[in-house]
């Protein structure tokens, strides 16, 4: 396409020869991670951050190009603030509050989604993938100049890979030909594609949408607001739906479904493209073709993201259709969940089987994301006459009568998924507790202070949360610290920390997880059910 | 738990059946499809409780002749 966006043409990470590739024997790494999409870099990244010696391999040396992710939300942005990535990409991301669905030749109704006050991070920004990849690579380079033990590999592409029990060997191609490498721990993030996957032979099952979405991102100079608009059987594309919404740059995104049955390379074509988008934009609207590309959606995921000391993350493990941005954003929360774990297990803290709740709490988050984007598609694109019927009655009814307008469904935005009954979380005992912050939620945010928030002091190790009540200031139990964070009502001005964390109790404890997952609460420190949840919390102790 | 009401409900049913009928007089069948999933959304937000809207599919889809 006319990638006018330099971006796209200049290498990130260009080849350079490694000592490894004349290595007498094979060189070994404690984890080697294939494929610097925005997952394999989070998970690179976050190893690295927690010093483990990290060899991350990727195929390309540029960012990934045609139309990706545009769509970020509030927890990787949590997640990129604990991984010290995030303030490029508020800077540059496009916050956005207002949607407006359009129903035919008419605006149906707006929303203005209002998000909760009390967080440090926006609801969500769009920005495009590029730039997310970008910026996390200049991450990475900020780190090593730290000396953070993290190595980036471009054009080594992964061509075989055989788990031996205790480590696993990959070969390795590059432009000086192929050579070997050993690692204690393999993280597949190869994109949907996963070749590791298929190298090892394994299943990747679900559900193909039997529709042909046209994905354009045009660069226009329009006083279209940043809104996200959306249409249902609009007269500039009968009986299917579209999509424009604001990146940074005066890029915009415009998603059109096409149907099934049409011809993949005509439509790509600029003279069909340019009539459709002219039909849609206004025809005095001068823009500029970034990217058009077609794209069939899918909604499938391994049985199990763990085999041995291979694991999956991202899209290799999982894949949505984009309505509801739950792709990259997902993934970047399998890495979250993933690196805490491997850390233990690699210090000797904890054993093997911690990984396996890997597999446990990711699978039942991408059944959720699953669960959404599936539903979301079905309203989008109904499978039957009288789906359509249905639709079209919720959209109707929806111009006149609020009730039906949460039924509208062009894509629910990702949220994070509480790992109830994981066997790493303790049975609930805070009573009159806030369910948001049950055991397996992700702490929601709270301003402490003028310029100050909670999760600035959770992440990365583990916290013994308390408020208006008393606790050691440290508890060390085989081999892991916990620190105490004590904090008061009585310096809660906003009231947003009795809202999120207390409810009814008159006090609480909580145990929080280095990913920022409530693994346990009550309403008084107890020295030793706290120890068991934390032992449960390692995997050493079986959940009742 | 709210149990679906399965035995006669509706004061003077001569006369909403009489009323619904109406409402689709003149309609083509797409429009009278249209009307009757509005209908049906309309209800089920007003009844709203989850559990009887639930068997109320199941009690249709039961009545289907065999
Ligand atoms: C139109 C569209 C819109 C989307 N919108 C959103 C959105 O708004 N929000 C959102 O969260 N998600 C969105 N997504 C999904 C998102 O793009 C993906 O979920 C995301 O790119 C997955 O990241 P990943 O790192 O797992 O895989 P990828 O980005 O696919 O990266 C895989 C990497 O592996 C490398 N690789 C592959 N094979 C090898 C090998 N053998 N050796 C070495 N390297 C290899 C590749 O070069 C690549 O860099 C959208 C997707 C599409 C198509």
């Amino acid at each position: 396409m006319n990638a006018t966006n330099k971006i796209f043409d200049t290498p990130l990470y260009p080849y350079e020869r490694s000592a490894d590739q004349d290595a007498a024997t094979p060189a070994r790494h404690t984890a080697i991670v294939i494929g610097a999409g925005p997952v394999g870099l989070t998970t690179a990244i976050d190893l690295a951050h927690q010093g483990i010696e990290t060899v991350l391999l990727d195929e390309n040396d540029k960012v990934s190009f045609g139309s990706r992710a545009i769509c970020f939300a509030k927890r990787p942005l949590e997640i990129f603030g604990r991984l010290g990535a995030e303030q490029a990409l508020i800077d540059k991301g496009v916050e956005w509050d207002v949607g407006k669905i359009f129903f035919q030749d008419r605006d149906v109704y707006q929303f203005d989604l209002q998000p909760e006050q009390g967080h440090e991070r926006p609801a969500f920004i769009n920005l495009q993938q590029y730039y997310l990849e970008k910026f996390l690579v200049d991450r990475i380079r900020e780190m090593q100049e730290a000396g953070a033990p993290l190595e980036i590999r471009g054009q080594n592409k992964v061509v075989s890979v055989s788990d031996r029990g205790d480590g696993v060997e990959v070969r390795v191609e590059t432009p000086d030909g192929e050579y070997e490498l050993h690692a204690d721990w393999l993280i597949a993030c190869d994109g949907a594609c996963s070749p590791t996957r298929a190298m090892l032979g394994l299943e990747f099952e679900g559900r193909v949408f039997e529709d042909n979405f046209l994905i354009a991102d045009v660069v226009m100079e329009a006083d279209f607001p940043s809104e996200r608009w959306f249409w249902f059987d609009p007269p500039f594309n009968r009986g299917q739906s579209a999509l424009l919404h604001q990146q940074p740059d005066g890029v915009w995104r415009i998603d059109l479904q096409l149907g099934w049955d049409i011809d993949r390379e005509a439509e790509k074509k600029p003279e069909n493209v340019i009539p459709r988008l002219k039909a849609m934009l206004g025809e005095d609207v001068d823009f500029e073709l970034e990217w058009v590309s077609i794209y069939t959606f899918k909604c499938r995921r391994m049985e199990s993201f763990r085999h041995g000391r291979v694991l999956f993350a991202g899209d290799s493990a999982h894949e949505v259709s984009p309505f509801g941005a739950r792709g990259a954003n997902s993934g970047i929360q399998d890495a979250d969940n993933l690196v805490w774990k491997l850390k233990l297990v690699i210090d000797g803290v904890a054993p093997e089987n911690l990984i396996d709740s890997y597999d446990a709490e990711r699978t039942r988050a991408a059944d959720e994301n699953i669960l959404n984007s599936t539903r979301s598609t079905d309203f989008i694109t109904p499978r039957s006459e009288t789906s359509r019927t249905l639709r079209d009655a919720v959209l109707d009814l929806a111009e006149h009568y609020p009730f039906a307008r949460p039924m509208v469904n062009s894509g629910r935005l990702s949220v994070p998924c509480t790992y109830d009954g994981s066997p790493l979380v303790s049975a609930d005992a805070l009573t009159g507790g806030p369910p948001r912050t049950r055991p397996g939620s992700p702490c929601p945010d709270v301003p402490l202070g003028e310029h100050d928030y909670l999760l600035r002091h959770l992440g990365d190790r583990f916290v013994l949360l308390t408020i208006d009540c008393e606790a050691p200031d440290e508890i060390e139990e085989e081999g892991v610290t916990v620190t105490r964070l004590a904090l008061t009502t009585q310096d809660d001005r906003t009231g947003f920390l009795k809202e999120r964390y207390l409810g009814e109790a008159p006090s609480a404890v909580y145990l929080i997880r280095p990913d920022q997952h409530v693994a346990a609460r009550r309403i008084e420190y107890n020295e030793t059910l706290m120890r068991t949840a934390l032992r449960r919390t390692l995997g050493k102790e079986v959940a009742k | 738990m709210s149990e679906l009401i399965l035995t006669p409900n509706i004061d003077r049913g001569d006369d909403f059946y009489a009323a619904l009928l109406k409402a689709h007089d003149g309609l083509n069948k797409a429009d009278s499809d249209a009307l009757n999933a509005r209908l049906l959304l309309v209800l089920a937000n007003h009844i709203g409780d989850g559990e009887v809207l639930a068997q109320a599919i199941e009690a249709a889809a039961n009545a289907a002749p065999r």
